[in-house]
Protein backbone atom coordinates (compact mmCIF):
# COMPACT_ATOMS: atom_id res chain seq x y z
CA UNK A 1 0.00 0.00 0.00
CA UNK A 2 2.40 2.34 0.71
CA UNK A 3 4.87 1.71 -2.48
CA UNK A 4 7.46 -1.02 -2.75
CA UNK A 5 10.38 1.33 -3.24
CA UNK A 6 13.95 0.89 -1.61
CA UNK A 7 16.29 -1.71 -0.90
CA UNK A 8 15.69 -5.43 -1.08
CA UNK A 9 15.96 -7.88 1.91
CA UNK A 10 19.83 -8.76 0.70
CA UNK A 11 21.13 -5.12 1.01
CA UNK A 12 18.51 -5.02 4.40
CA UNK A 13 20.67 -7.14 6.24
CA UNK A 14 23.88 -6.67 4.80
CA UNK A 15 24.07 -3.32 6.37
CA UNK A 16 22.72 -3.45 9.34
CA UNK A 17 25.72 -6.38 10.06
CA UNK A 18 27.75 -3.32 9.66
CA UNK A 19 29.50 -3.89 6.13
CA UNK A 20 30.74 -0.45 4.94
CA UNK A 21 28.77 1.09 7.69
CA UNK A 22 31.80 3.91 8.50
CA UNK A 23 32.87 4.60 5.18
CA UNK A 24 29.26 5.24 3.98
CA UNK A 25 28.03 7.48 6.23
CA UNK A 26 26.03 10.38 4.29
CA UNK A 27 27.07 13.75 4.84
CA UNK A 28 25.25 16.30 6.80
CA UNK A 29 24.03 13.30 9.11
CA UNK A 30 25.92 13.60 12.28
CA UNK A 31 28.39 10.64 13.36
CA UNK A 32 28.85 11.38 16.64
CA UNK A 33 26.37 12.72 19.91
CA UNK A 34 24.93 15.80 19.02
CA UNK A 35 22.21 18.04 20.09
CA UNK A 36 19.52 19.27 18.06
CA UNK A 37 16.18 21.54 18.23
CA UNK A 38 12.60 20.13 17.36
CA UNK A 39 10.06 22.31 16.79
CA UNK A 40 7.54 18.78 15.97
CA UNK A 41 9.13 17.96 19.95
CA UNK A 42 8.14 21.00 21.17
CA UNK A 43 4.31 20.71 20.05
CA UNK A 44 4.11 16.96 21.11
CA UNK A 45 5.68 17.76 24.55
CA UNK A 46 3.00 20.69 24.80
CA UNK A 47 0.14 19.03 23.89
CA UNK A 48 1.49 16.10 26.37
CA UNK A 49 1.51 18.45 28.82
CA UNK A 50 -2.12 19.33 28.42
CA UNK A 51 -3.59 15.77 28.66
CA UNK A 52 -4.50 14.21 31.89
CA UNK A 53 -2.07 11.00 32.80
CA UNK A 54 -1.82 8.37 29.77
CA UNK A 55 0.94 6.60 28.19
CA UNK A 56 3.78 7.40 25.96
CA UNK A 57 4.78 4.80 23.86
CA UNK A 58 8.82 4.95 22.80
CA UNK A 59 9.30 2.78 19.94
CA UNK A 60 13.10 3.67 20.92
CA UNK A 61 15.48 1.66 23.15
CA UNK A 62 15.33 2.40 26.61
CA UNK A 63 16.93 5.71 27.79
CA UNK A 64 17.03 7.82 31.31
CA UNK A 65 16.34 11.00 29.91
CA UNK A 66 13.10 10.03 27.98
CA UNK A 67 12.04 7.87 30.92
CA UNK A 68 12.61 11.41 33.52
CA UNK A 69 10.92 13.79 30.95
CA UNK A 70 7.74 11.60 30.38
CA UNK A 71 7.55 10.87 34.28
CA UNK A 72 7.21 14.34 35.14
CA UNK A 73 4.91 15.66 32.63
CA UNK A 74 3.05 13.20 34.99
CA UNK A 75 2.71 9.95 31.88
CA UNK A 76 3.39 6.76 31.95
CA UNK A 77 6.19 5.13 29.69
CA UNK A 78 6.40 2.35 27.91
CA UNK A 79 9.31 1.17 25.66
CA UNK A 80 8.85 -0.65 22.65
CA UNK A 81 12.32 -0.85 20.47
CA UNK A 82 10.78 -2.38 17.41
CA UNK A 83 14.11 -2.16 15.53
CA UNK A 84 15.72 -5.29 17.71
CA UNK A 85 12.21 -7.91 17.31
CA UNK A 86 12.40 -6.69 13.24
CA UNK A 87 16.23 -7.80 12.94
CA UNK A 88 15.27 -11.23 14.55
CA UNK A 89 12.62 -12.15 13.01
CA UNK A 90 12.00 -10.67 9.37
CA UNK A 91 15.11 -12.73 8.00
CA UNK A 92 13.46 -16.25 8.63
CA UNK A 93 13.05 -17.82 6.14
CA UNK A 94 11.22 -20.85 7.73
CA UNK A 95 8.11 -17.42 8.82
CA UNK A 96 5.52 -16.48 6.40
CA UNK A 97 5.38 -12.62 5.93
CA UNK A 98 2.34 -12.66 8.04
CA UNK A 99 3.19 -14.71 10.44
CA UNK A 100 6.52 -12.56 10.82
CA UNK A 101 4.19 -9.08 11.14
CA UNK A 102 2.64 -10.81 13.48
CA UNK A 103 5.32 -11.76 15.65
CA UNK A 104 6.53 -8.27 15.41
CA UNK A 105 3.79 -6.65 16.55
CA UNK A 106 2.66 -9.11 19.45
CA UNK A 107 6.33 -8.22 20.69
CA UNK A 108 6.48 -4.96 20.34
CA UNK A 109 2.61 -3.29 20.34
CA UNK A 110 0.63 -5.92 21.91
CA UNK A 111 -1.28 -3.13 24.01
CA UNK A 112 -4.81 -2.52 24.93
CA UNK A 113 -6.93 -0.19 22.59
CA UNK A 114 -6.92 3.47 23.21
CA UNK A 115 -4.52 3.31 25.68
CA UNK A 116 -1.77 5.75 24.34
CA UNK A 117 -2.05 9.38 24.09
CA UNK A 118 1.35 9.76 22.79
CA UNK A 119 3.90 8.03 20.64
CA UNK A 120 7.53 8.43 20.16
CA UNK A 121 8.29 6.57 16.84
CA UNK A 122 11.45 8.88 16.23
CA UNK A 123 13.11 7.81 12.55
CA UNK A 124 11.84 3.68 12.95
CA UNK A 125 8.98 4.20 10.39
CA UNK A 126 11.38 4.76 7.13
CA UNK A 127 13.52 1.23 8.14
CA UNK A 128 10.19 -0.60 8.39
CA UNK A 129 9.51 -3.37 5.18
CA UNK A 130 6.19 -1.76 3.08
CA UNK A 131 4.00 -4.02 4.31
CA UNK A 132 5.00 -4.15 8.13
CA UNK A 133 5.41 -0.15 8.35
CA UNK A 134 1.18 -0.69 6.90
CA UNK A 135 -0.03 -2.96 10.05
CA UNK A 136 2.23 -1.10 12.22
CA UNK A 137 0.70 2.32 11.21
CA UNK A 138 -2.71 0.61 11.84
CA UNK A 139 -2.38 -0.87 15.46
CA UNK A 140 -1.06 2.76 16.31
CA UNK A 141 -4.45 3.71 15.19
CA UNK A 142 -5.92 1.03 17.52
CA UNK A 143 -3.60 2.20 20.69
CA UNK A 144 -4.21 5.70 20.28
CA UNK A 145 -6.81 8.16 22.12
CA UNK A 146 -8.88 10.09 19.81
CA UNK A 147 -6.60 13.09 20.01
CA UNK A 148 -3.52 11.27 20.73
CA UNK A 149 -0.28 12.12 18.85
CA UNK A 150 2.69 10.60 16.78
CA UNK A 151 5.86 12.14 16.49
CA UNK A 152 8.18 10.82 13.82
CA UNK A 153 11.04 11.75 11.53
CA UNK A 154 12.33 10.83 8.34
CA UNK A 155 15.12 11.34 6.55
CA UNK A 156 15.22 14.17 3.81
CA UNK A 157 17.59 12.82 1.64
CA UNK A 158 15.86 11.60 -1.62
CA UNK A 159 18.70 9.67 -2.74
CA UNK A 160 20.26 7.81 0.22
CA UNK A 161 19.75 4.60 0.33
CA UNK A 162 20.96 3.69 3.40
CA UNK A 163 19.87 6.55 6.19
CA UNK A 164 21.40 6.49 10.07
CA UNK A 165 19.27 5.41 12.67
CA UNK A 166 19.36 7.33 16.26
CA UNK A 167 18.65 6.76 19.38
CA UNK A 168 16.81 10.04 20.67
CA UNK A 169 16.90 11.21 24.25
CA UNK A 170 14.81 14.42 25.21
CA UNK A 171 16.78 17.05 26.58
CA UNK A 172 13.83 19.06 27.25
CA UNK A 173 10.51 20.72 25.98
CA UNK A 174 12.94 21.86 22.70
CA UNK A 175 15.73 20.02 22.35
CA UNK A 176 16.95 16.59 21.79
CA UNK A 177 20.10 14.06 21.91
CA UNK A 178 20.79 12.18 19.07
CA UNK A 179 23.39 9.39 19.37
CA UNK A 180 23.99 7.37 15.84
CA UNK A 181 23.47 3.65 16.69
CA UNK A 182 23.78 2.00 12.96
CA UNK A 183 23.03 3.12 9.23
CA UNK A 184 19.96 0.90 8.22
CA UNK A 185 18.21 0.41 4.64
CA UNK A 186 16.22 2.94 4.01
CA UNK A 187 12.92 1.42 2.77
CA UNK A 188 11.20 3.88 0.72
CA UNK A 189 11.46 7.41 0.65
CA UNK A 190 8.36 9.29 1.44
CA UNK A 191 7.71 12.65 0.53
CA UNK A 192 4.43 15.13 2.19
CA UNK A 193 1.90 13.09 -0.54
CA UNK A 194 3.00 9.90 0.31
CA UNK A 195 3.10 10.36 4.51
CA UNK A 196 -0.29 11.44 3.77
CA UNK A 197 -1.36 8.97 2.28
CA UNK A 198 0.48 6.54 5.07
CA UNK A 199 -1.34 8.35 7.62
CA UNK A 200 -4.78 8.73 5.97
CA UNK A 201 -7.03 6.90 8.41
CA UNK A 202 -5.90 9.77 10.99
CA UNK A 203 -6.96 13.37 11.59
CA UNK A 204 -4.26 15.43 10.61
CA UNK A 205 -0.86 15.73 9.70
CA UNK A 206 1.56 18.21 10.29
CA UNK A 207 4.96 19.01 8.54
CA UNK A 208 7.72 21.09 9.84
CA UNK A 209 10.26 22.78 7.81
CA UNK A 210 13.84 21.95 8.91
CA UNK A 211 17.36 22.82 7.52
CA UNK A 212 18.73 19.45 8.32
CA UNK A 213 18.51 16.07 7.21
CA UNK A 214 15.65 15.27 9.57
CA UNK A 215 11.87 16.07 8.49
CA UNK A 216 9.62 15.79 11.48
CA UNK A 217 5.89 15.00 11.21
CA UNK A 218 3.38 15.24 13.58
CA UNK A 219 0.26 13.07 12.85
CA UNK A 220 -2.90 13.13 15.24
CA UNK A 221 -5.07 10.63 15.35
CA UNK B 1 24.90 10.90 47.98
CA UNK B 2 25.99 8.01 47.24
CA UNK B 3 27.69 5.77 50.41
CA UNK B 4 30.74 4.29 50.36
CA UNK B 5 29.07 0.73 50.77
CA UNK B 6 26.71 1.02 47.71
CA UNK B 7 30.32 1.73 45.69
CA UNK B 8 32.45 -1.37 47.14
CA UNK B 9 29.03 -3.85 46.28
CA UNK B 10 29.28 -3.17 42.58
CA UNK B 11 32.67 -2.64 40.47
CA UNK B 12 31.35 -3.76 37.14
CA UNK B 13 34.57 -4.83 35.11
CA UNK B 14 34.77 -3.34 31.75
CA UNK B 15 36.80 -6.18 29.90
CA UNK B 16 35.32 -9.93 29.66
CA UNK B 17 36.73 -13.08 31.25
CA UNK B 18 36.24 -15.95 29.91
CA UNK B 19 35.11 -19.09 32.05
CA UNK B 20 37.98 -20.62 34.01
CA UNK B 21 38.73 -24.23 33.75
CA UNK B 22 37.47 -24.21 37.75
CA UNK B 23 33.88 -23.52 36.19
CA UNK B 24 34.59 -26.09 32.77
CA UNK B 25 34.99 -28.84 35.87
CA UNK B 26 31.60 -27.75 37.33
CA UNK B 27 29.97 -28.82 34.62
CA UNK B 28 29.64 -24.97 33.49
CA UNK B 29 29.08 -25.37 29.76
CA UNK B 30 28.05 -22.06 28.72
CA UNK B 31 31.10 -20.60 27.10
CA UNK B 32 29.79 -16.99 26.96
CA UNK B 33 28.84 -16.81 31.02
CA UNK B 34 30.95 -14.44 33.18
CA UNK B 35 33.79 -15.96 35.02
CA UNK B 36 33.04 -16.89 38.98
CA UNK B 37 35.49 -13.39 39.63
CA UNK B 38 33.24 -11.66 37.11
CA UNK B 39 29.82 -12.73 38.55
CA UNK B 40 31.21 -12.51 42.13
CA UNK B 41 32.24 -8.80 41.55
CA UNK B 42 28.27 -7.57 41.61
CA UNK B 43 27.87 -9.47 44.52
CA UNK B 44 26.94 -7.15 47.50
CA UNK B 45 29.10 -8.92 50.35
CA UNK B 46 26.57 -9.09 53.23
CA UNK B 47 23.98 -10.48 51.11
CA UNK B 48 22.38 -14.05 51.13
CA UNK B 49 23.18 -15.55 47.80
CA UNK B 50 21.41 -17.91 45.26
CA UNK B 51 24.46 -19.29 43.07
CA UNK B 52 24.52 -19.20 39.22
CA UNK B 53 24.05 -23.18 39.46
CA UNK B 54 20.83 -23.06 41.55
CA UNK B 55 17.41 -23.67 39.75
CA UNK B 56 14.21 -22.56 41.84
CA UNK B 57 10.86 -23.22 41.28
CA UNK B 58 8.40 -21.43 44.04
CA UNK B 59 8.00 -18.32 45.89
CA UNK B 60 11.11 -16.26 47.63
CA UNK B 61 10.21 -13.87 50.62
CA UNK B 62 13.25 -12.94 52.33
CA UNK B 63 13.80 -10.87 55.33
CA UNK B 64 17.63 -9.70 54.35
CA UNK B 65 19.35 -8.48 50.94
CA UNK B 66 19.27 -11.20 48.49
CA UNK B 67 21.78 -12.00 45.41
CA UNK B 68 20.37 -13.82 43.12
CA UNK B 69 22.58 -15.26 40.36
CA UNK B 70 20.99 -18.25 39.47
CA UNK B 71 17.64 -19.37 37.84
CA UNK B 72 14.05 -18.75 39.84
CA UNK B 73 10.40 -19.12 38.52
CA UNK B 74 7.67 -18.15 40.54
CA UNK B 75 7.44 -14.77 42.61
CA UNK B 76 10.80 -13.20 45.02
CA UNK B 77 9.40 -10.62 48.01
CA UNK B 78 11.58 -8.62 49.88
CA UNK B 79 9.95 -5.84 50.75
CA UNK B 80 12.26 -4.01 52.87
CA UNK B 81 15.68 -4.91 51.19
CA UNK B 82 17.73 -5.31 48.31
CA UNK B 83 17.86 -7.59 45.53
CA UNK B 84 20.31 -7.72 43.25
CA UNK B 85 19.66 -10.22 39.94
CA UNK B 86 23.18 -10.91 39.24
CA UNK B 87 24.46 -11.34 35.44
CA UNK B 88 23.69 -15.01 35.54
CA UNK B 89 19.92 -14.69 37.16
CA UNK B 90 17.36 -15.88 34.82
CA UNK B 91 13.98 -14.46 36.75
CA UNK B 92 10.72 -15.68 35.71
CA UNK B 93 8.99 -14.06 38.39
CA UNK B 94 6.89 -10.59 39.94
CA UNK B 95 9.81 -9.68 42.23
CA UNK B 96 8.87 -6.78 44.37
CA UNK B 97 11.77 -5.25 46.59
CA UNK B 98 13.02 -1.36 48.21
CA UNK B 99 16.10 -1.53 46.69
CA UNK B 100 16.52 -3.96 43.38
CA UNK B 101 19.74 -3.87 40.78
CA UNK B 102 19.14 -5.68 37.57
CA UNK B 103 22.22 -7.13 35.69
CA UNK B 104 20.96 -10.42 34.43
CA UNK B 105 17.45 -11.16 32.87
CA UNK B 106 13.49 -10.89 34.41
CA UNK B 107 10.72 -11.61 32.66
CA UNK B 108 8.17 -10.56 34.43
CA UNK B 109 6.52 -7.18 36.49
CA UNK B 110 8.97 -5.28 38.92
CA UNK B 111 8.12 -2.94 42.06
CA UNK B 112 11.04 -1.48 44.03
CA UNK B 113 9.93 0.66 46.51
CA UNK B 114 12.72 3.00 46.82
CA UNK B 115 14.98 2.74 43.47
CA UNK B 116 15.59 0.32 40.40
CA UNK B 117 18.59 0.34 39.11
CA UNK B 118 18.80 -1.38 35.46
CA UNK B 119 22.53 -1.86 33.86
CA UNK B 120 23.45 -1.89 30.84
CA UNK B 121 23.98 -5.76 30.35
CA UNK B 122 20.04 -6.29 31.92
CA UNK B 123 17.06 -7.66 29.77
CA UNK B 124 13.71 -6.79 31.40
CA UNK B 125 10.16 -7.70 29.97
CA UNK B 126 7.70 -6.30 31.97
CA UNK B 127 6.62 -3.57 33.86
CA UNK B 128 7.98 -1.28 35.98
CA UNK B 129 7.07 0.55 39.27
CA UNK B 130 9.43 2.42 41.17
CA UNK B 131 10.11 5.80 43.38
CA UNK B 132 13.56 6.10 41.07
CA UNK B 133 14.87 4.41 38.06
CA UNK B 134 18.32 4.36 36.83
CA UNK B 135 19.16 3.11 33.81
CA UNK B 136 22.36 2.29 31.75
CA UNK B 137 22.67 2.43 28.28
CA UNK B 138 22.35 -0.59 26.49
CA UNK B 139 20.37 -2.57 28.29
CA UNK B 140 17.40 -3.94 27.19
CA UNK B 141 13.59 -2.94 28.06
CA UNK B 142 9.96 -3.78 26.98
CA UNK B 143 7.24 -2.76 29.26
CA UNK B 144 6.08 0.01 31.17
CA UNK B 145 7.62 2.74 33.33
CA UNK B 146 5.22 3.66 36.37
CA UNK B 147 6.94 6.60 38.63
CA UNK B 148 5.24 6.30 41.85
CA UNK B 149 5.33 9.84 43.71
CA UNK B 150 5.78 9.00 47.13
CA UNK B 151 7.13 12.16 48.46
CA UNK B 152 4.60 14.57 46.84
CA UNK B 153 1.99 12.30 48.33
CA UNK B 154 4.02 12.26 51.80
CA UNK B 155 4.19 16.25 51.67
CA UNK B 156 0.92 16.79 50.75
CA UNK B 157 -0.47 14.86 53.64
CA UNK B 158 1.46 16.50 56.23
CA UNK B 159 0.81 20.09 54.43
CA UNK B 160 -1.72 20.82 53.03
CA UNK B 161 -1.75 23.76 50.86
CA UNK B 162 -4.60 25.95 51.09
CA UNK B 163 -2.80 28.68 49.03
CA UNK B 164 -2.36 26.45 45.57
CA UNK B 165 -5.74 25.08 46.08
CA UNK B 166 -6.76 28.57 46.25
CA UNK B 167 -5.01 29.61 42.64
CA UNK B 168 -6.00 26.55 41.47
CA UNK B 169 -9.92 27.45 41.88
CA UNK B 170 -9.21 30.77 40.95
CA UNK B 171 -8.02 29.49 36.98
CA UNK B 172 -10.71 27.44 36.65
CA UNK B 173 -9.63 24.48 38.73
CA UNK B 174 -7.44 23.63 36.24
CA UNK B 175 -3.82 24.21 37.62
CA UNK B 176 -0.70 23.45 35.30
CA UNK B 177 -0.82 19.53 34.67
CA UNK B 178 2.89 19.30 34.91
CA UNK B 179 2.51 21.37 37.87
CA UNK B 180 0.37 19.77 39.72
CA UNK B 181 1.95 16.20 39.35
CA UNK B 182 5.65 16.93 40.10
Amino acid sequence: MFGAGGDSHDSHAKVRNGAGTAAAWPAGCPATESTRASRGLEQFVLTLRAMPTTAVLDLGPINQENTDQVSNLGHRIYFSDILRPLDAVWDDPDLSENRKIEEILDQTLNYPESCIGGAMVWDTFQHLPAPLLEAVVERLYYLLNPGGLILTFFHADEKARSVPNYAYRILDAKNMVLTPRQLRPREQFFNNRALERMFQNYGAVKFFLTRDHLREVIVKR
Amino acid sequence: MWSRRKEEEYSPKQSYNPPSPADAKEGNTMSNMPSRMESESYRPSSAASIGKSVMIKGQIISREDLYLDGELEGTVELNEHRLTIGPNGRVQANVKAREIVIIGTIHGNVEASEKLEIRKEAKLIGDIRTARIVIEDGAYFKGSIDIIKQDVGKQEKQQPRPQANAAAAASGGSAPVAEMKR
